[in-house]
């Protein structure tokens, strides 16, 4: 058993630092600051292959593995978490579904675009009275010759306004609860679809969070993926490789505070001394450096366990858990170490405090985290 | 098709690296490696000139076993195919040396252009690619900042301190390139796979070049450094506060002091 990267994998962590710290890092403050959607990155994502590193070169994506995708995003999230965000929702959910879940003529369709970086994907699961209780869908999709009706809303969609493809799910037959709900293909601008107006967030403050509606919305039933009462199931296995994704931008955060907080506390000085050479300082350090690393071989054990094919549910829940709960603390106890400057936001490190809790909500609660977990173990 | 040749270095990343203020050698110890810059330029440009003309970019590096790692990096950037000259026998090879290797490495392979960096952060000599055309008896147009196609020649714009020449050459002909001359493009993740899972790194050794002895490695090196050192630093300049004309009255005595007046 060995702990280091392949030589391919060495050289795209070197490949991402490069590119993170010279296109994504110089827009984080500015982001959060204007709340503004980092669309010229985007464009250099896509201009370089990295939009969908770990799908299959014949639908668009670059033949790497999930390892590579997870690099790419804690890379990118350990200088911007936003930008981090934008990419792990786009390459986890959408693109898993239509890979495993897709006719073909719906990969050449969707998932094709996607992994060229041509079209931005969003996944639509969380209702005003749906979140950890999933199976409590009440957007509808009724069946009207070769048409699905669909009505109802979306809330907190990650990537609604920007995406040009959501992955939506529907109840098709509400008798049968989770075995009642479907998963469709809706794209951008579709006749009764609409966006709600952007919400105003804690963090992530550069990525777009919209509600989406539908009112009488007609999709071609072409565009339902899989087969009917099958969605929620489809959504579910999805839900673990996205949290690999968030796993790795947890992990990103934690890291980047490190990295600030390492040189903030060469530099600041306190009777006459800097803040590191105080034990305080060191222990924080030190305590905080372990659980990074422990976090961070949870996240890429995840993703090989998926790279393997095994099953990785519980891999996944495992490392997001404790990767999102580790950047929460690691950035709570750095803004410590900061002191009054900390809190200010000429420094990094409160943006990433306001980043890092999300992580330990979105994409299963570290709650749901702990469900999936003890379910397997008591099993 | 046009076939191009591109002769790439690995350096220690200079921006990482300190002298060891004793004996005033790099400390290499735990420093990253990387494309020389020039080279990485030279490497774009031919990559630019296959994308706008098509064109097969051949990559070729002269070093200890671990440059196999900037001839992956090249891979993963584009080129076609990459040669990696390396023996024992080659080591401790001056300029003169290594462009005789290298020369009779790109003999071995079809070429039209070949484009190298101008010179070497390690080393800064400039002279391994003039020497390369000299050996292969073909046209040099250094410092390039830009490349031009025209037919079976090509168009290069050199760059002076203080002006530019345009420089019309026929191919075959080597153009040593600024890091100027083409901002280098990143790898792509697949790129990266590739190199390291699909494509090879063909491996040159002393019995594949044909090369005389007496031209190759530190016994066929003409030139000997004698010392390294890190240079003394001067003393501070004098800042001066006054008005424009005790300024210049200021400037004048100096210039006269130091005879330069």
């Amino acid at each position: 058993m060995d702990f280091t990267l392949s030589k391919e994998h060495q050289m795209l962590q070197k490949l991402y630092q490069d590119f993170a710290e010279r296109e994504v890092k110089p827009l984080a403050a500015e982001l959060d600051e204007e709340e503004r959607f980092p669309d010229e990155t985007l464009v250099k994502l896509r201009q370089n292959g990295m939009m969908g590193v770990s799908y299959p070169k014949e639908y668009g994506g670059q033949g790497c593995d999930m390892l590579a995708n997870v690099l790419l995003i804690e890379e990118i999230a350990k200088v911007c978490a936003t930008t981090a965000v934008i990419l792990a929702v786009h390459s986890s959910l959408v693109p898993s579904i239509l890979l495993k879940h897709g006719s073909e003529e719906q990969k050449q369709k969707y998932l094709t675009p996607l992994m060229k970086g041509d079209y931005l994907g969003a996944f639509a699961i969380t209702e005003a009275n749906a979140g950890t209780d999933a199976a409590a869908q009440q957007t509808k999709a009724d069946r009207d010759g070769d048409y699905y009706i669909l009505n109802g809303s979306k809330l907190f969609i990650t990537n609604a306004g920007k995406a040009d493809v959501y992955l939506v799910l529907a109840v098709t037959d509400k008798t049968k609860r989770s075995r009642g709900i479907s998963a469709f293909v809706i794209e951008k601008g579709m006749e009764g679809f609409t966006i709600g107006p952007k919400e105003k967030k804690m963090g992530l403050r550069g990525s777009s969070t919209c509600e989406i509606i539908f009112e009488n919305c007609k999709v071609p039933k072409e565009n339902r993926i899989g087969a009917e009462g099958k969605g929620y199931s489809i959504a579910l296995g999805a839900l673990d490789i996205g949290r690999i994704g968030i796993a790795a931008q947890a992990l990103g955060i934690a890291e980047g505070a490190f990295d600030e907080t390492v040189q903030y506390v060469k530099e600041r000085k306190q009777f006459g001394k800097p803040l590191a050479a105080f034990q305080n300082t060191q222990f924080t350090l030190a305590a905080m450096k372990a659980k990074i690393d422990a976090a961070k071989l949870l996240v890429y054990r995840a993703a090989l366990a998926k790279d393997n094919q095994k099953v990785f549910s519980l891999e996944a829940a495992t490392a997001k858990l404790f990767a999102s709960e580790t950047a929460m603390e690691v950035t709570t106890q750095f803004l410590q170490l900061f002191g009054g400057y900390g809190y200010m936001r000429d420094y990094p490190i409160e943006r990433m405090m306001r980043d890092a809790k999300i992580t330990q909500i979105y994409e299963g609660t570290s709650e749901v985290q702990k469900m999936v977990i003890s379910s397997t173990v008591l099993k | 098709m046009l076939n191009i040749v591109v002769c790439i270095k690995q350096v220690p990343d200079t921006n990482e690296v300190k002298l060891n203020p004793e004996t005033g050698t790099l400390i290499r110890d735990g420093i990253p490696n990387i494309i020389n810059p020039d080279d990485k330029s030279a490497l774009e440009a031919a990559l630019q000139l296959k994308d706008k003309h098509g064109a097969k970019v051949t990559v070729i590096s002269m070093g200890p076993a671990q440059a196999d790692d900037v001839l992956r990096e090249a891979l993963a950037m584009g080129a076609d195919e990459t040669f990696l000259v390396t023996d024992r026998a080659f080591g401790g090879a001056d300029t003169w040396a290594t462009s005789s290797t290298l020369a009779s490495a790109i003999s071995k392979v079809p070429y039209d252009l070949i484009i190298t960096g101008r010179q070497a952060i390690d080393g800064d000599t400039a002279q391994v690619g003039p020497q390369i055309a000299e050996h292969l008896g073909i046209p040099n147009i250094s410092y390039a900042e830009a490349i031009e196609l025209d037919g079976d020649s090509v168009i290069v714009k050199r760059m002076y301190e203080d002006r530019y020449h345009m420089v019309k050459a026929k191919m075959p002909c080597l153009i040593t390139a600024l890091a100027e001359l083409a901002e280098p493009r990143y790898m792509t993740p697949g790129g990266v796979f590739d190199a390291y899972r699909e494509k090879e790194v063909t491996i040159w050794g002393r019995d594949d070049l044909d090369v005389a002895t007496e031209n190759i490695g530190l016994k066929g090196s003409p030139t000997r450094v004698v010392k390294s050192f890190t240079k003394e630093l001067k003393g501070k300049g004098t800042v001066v506060n006054l008005d424009t004309q005790e300024s210049v009255d200021f400037l004048i005595e100096k210039l006269q002091e130091k005879f330069v007046l």
